[in-house]
């Protein structure tokens, strides 16, 4: 199977408030609260350490959950935030990130 | 969008987070707007390790929405370094600028810097008629060829029209012209005074009848002209009053001049510290003066919380009544656009035309403006 890599967009501001992170997207002036699963997914995605290494170390050595599900609802996640313009994917490491 | 960013604010207001900055980068301009409410000197702006300091220390304090406004932004040599810097910390940054020195190597790099928007001063679209007003002949031009250039490039250009005596007429013109060139277009129908108090530009604000007819522009208006010009719902009940806050100056929101002085708004010029010398995170929360600002509630507003336009009808600057001498005074300016939206005189007027009517003493005293000013303090 491809690794798959994610960068966060650089079309964003992203700002914690009160402990929730809060996305805001310049493609369309869209504010976007990140729940916890999705936080920590944007906080790994670096655009060179693979999805998967991200929720090896961020959300099974946190979280009492199966590998396979939280690797399934990571892709979820992330598919939501390409299709919104937060988070790029690519089977290639993403040189450019913030 | 609205509901989260209200929830947002309201978790800021809540944790005492300065959401929101403007930061004036300098008040060198190349044009010389005749309503202007700035002194275009340079006074010793802040270096840019001192900006870039600054940036560090409002990030660390929870600032999201950074507004980058001047003078003209782009006269600082190190504009760029200082956004990268700004955007590097994920600030959503909204610039101002008059576009005039944008060309294809600036508008690509905005572009690259992806502000949330890019709001351009547009007067008129008649060029006679803007650039007298900026006093630089040939600034419509360069100001639309600008526009064009970021809007080519895909960034949200937002002309903002402020109205006044010589291009009132004009305004559904520039309306047009946003159109035409993909802008989207605010308008602000007041003039503010000078920072440092003088109030002689005030004499370019436009008339009531023309406040009246921009308030009854549904091309203008988010909703129905009805609705805005719908009569004051009455005063505020006194625990509702209690609880309401006059606007987000100091409570979410605060201003950064070139200087490092930081006052609760742009149109608040009340000083409450200097990033110089205290760190902003201390100023936010320790200022007396910021805190002054922020135990104000409209209960608090002698004249304004008997006001039947409280509960609602009123968008009383709290700023603008500071520099009439009194912050927990009416401002006049906003009991006119009360009065011109509804039809109903406020209590400002009403206190006003009292104080006009009582005794000679404001004439002894040759300065109407003091007496008002004092009278609104009772």
């Amino acid at each position: 199977m491809n690794q798959v890599y994610v960068a966060r967009a650089k079309e964003v501001a992203a700002r914690r408030v009160g402990g929730e992170l809060m996305i805001l997207s310049a493609r369309d002036s869209k504010l976007f609260s990140l729940n916890e699963t999705a936080t920590l997914i944007w906080e790994g995605a670096d655009g060179v350490t693979p999805l998967a290494e991200i929720v090896d170390q961020r959300i099974c050595r946190g979280f009492e959950v199966d590998r396979a599900v939280a690797f399934r609802d990571a892709e979820e996640v992330v598919t939501g935030l390409v299709e919104h313009g937060i988070l790029k994917v690519s089977n290639m490491p993403i040189e450019e990130t913030q | 969008m609205s509901t989260l960013l209200e929830e947002m604010s309201a978790t800021a207001l809540r944790l005492g987070i300065p959401l929101g900055v403007q930061l004036d980068l300098t008040y060198r301009c190349n044009e010389r707007c005749v309503h202007c409410y700035l002194d275009h000197d340079d006074h010793g702006e802040m270096t840019t390790a001192e900006i870039k300091e600054l940036l560090d220390q409002m990030a660390a304090a929870g600032v999201f929405f950074l507004t980058i406004s001047g003078g003209e932004i782009l006269m600082r040599r190190d504009f760029f370094e200082i956004v990268e810097h700004a955007r590097a910390l994920m600030f959503c940054v909204k610039l101002k600028t008059n576009a005039v020195m944008i060309h294809e190597a600036e508008a690509d790099r905005i572009e690259a810097l992806a502000p949330e928007s890019v709001q351009i001063s547009i007067y008129s679209h008649r060029p006679e008629v803007h650039d007298a007003i900026t006093k630089l002949p040939g600034s419509l031009k360069k100001s639309l060829a600008g526009t064009r250039l970021l809007v080519e490039r895909g960034v949200k250009v937002i002309f903002a029209n402020v109205l006044m005596r010589d291009n009132f007429q004009d305004y559904s013109g520039v309306q047009a012209l946003a159109a035409e060139v993909g802008a989207r277009y605010t308008v602000d129908p007041t003039i503010t005074p000078m920072l440092d108090g003088d109030r002689s530009i005030l004499n370019l604000n436009i008339e009531r009848a023309e406040l009246e007819q921009v308030f009854r522009d549904s091309s203008l208006l988010g909703t129905s002209a009805e609705e805005f010009c719908a009569p004051p719902p009455g005063a505020l009940a006194e625990a509702d009053a209690m609880d309401t806050l006059p606007c987000s100056a100091s409570h979410t929101f605060c201003y950064v001049s070139p200087y490092g002085d930081v006052y609760p708004c742009v149109q608040f010029p009340l000083p409450t510290g200097n990033v110089r010398t205290t760190r902003f995170i201390d100023i936010w929360k320790y200022s007396p003066q910021m805190n002054e600002v922020r135990s104000i509630t409209v209960s608090d507003l002698p004249v304004c919380s008997t006001c039947s336009h409280s509960g609602g009808s009123c968008s009383r600057c709290p700023g603008l009544a500071y520099m009439e001498g009194n912050m927990r005074g009416p401002s006049s300016q906003d009991c006119e656009k009360s009065y011109a939206r509804t039809g109903v005189v406020t209590a400002g007027m009403k206190a006003r035309q009292g104080a006009k009517s009582s005794v000679g003493l404001v004439q002894i005293r040759g300065s109407s403006f003091v007496a008002q000013a004092n009278l609104a303090q009772l």
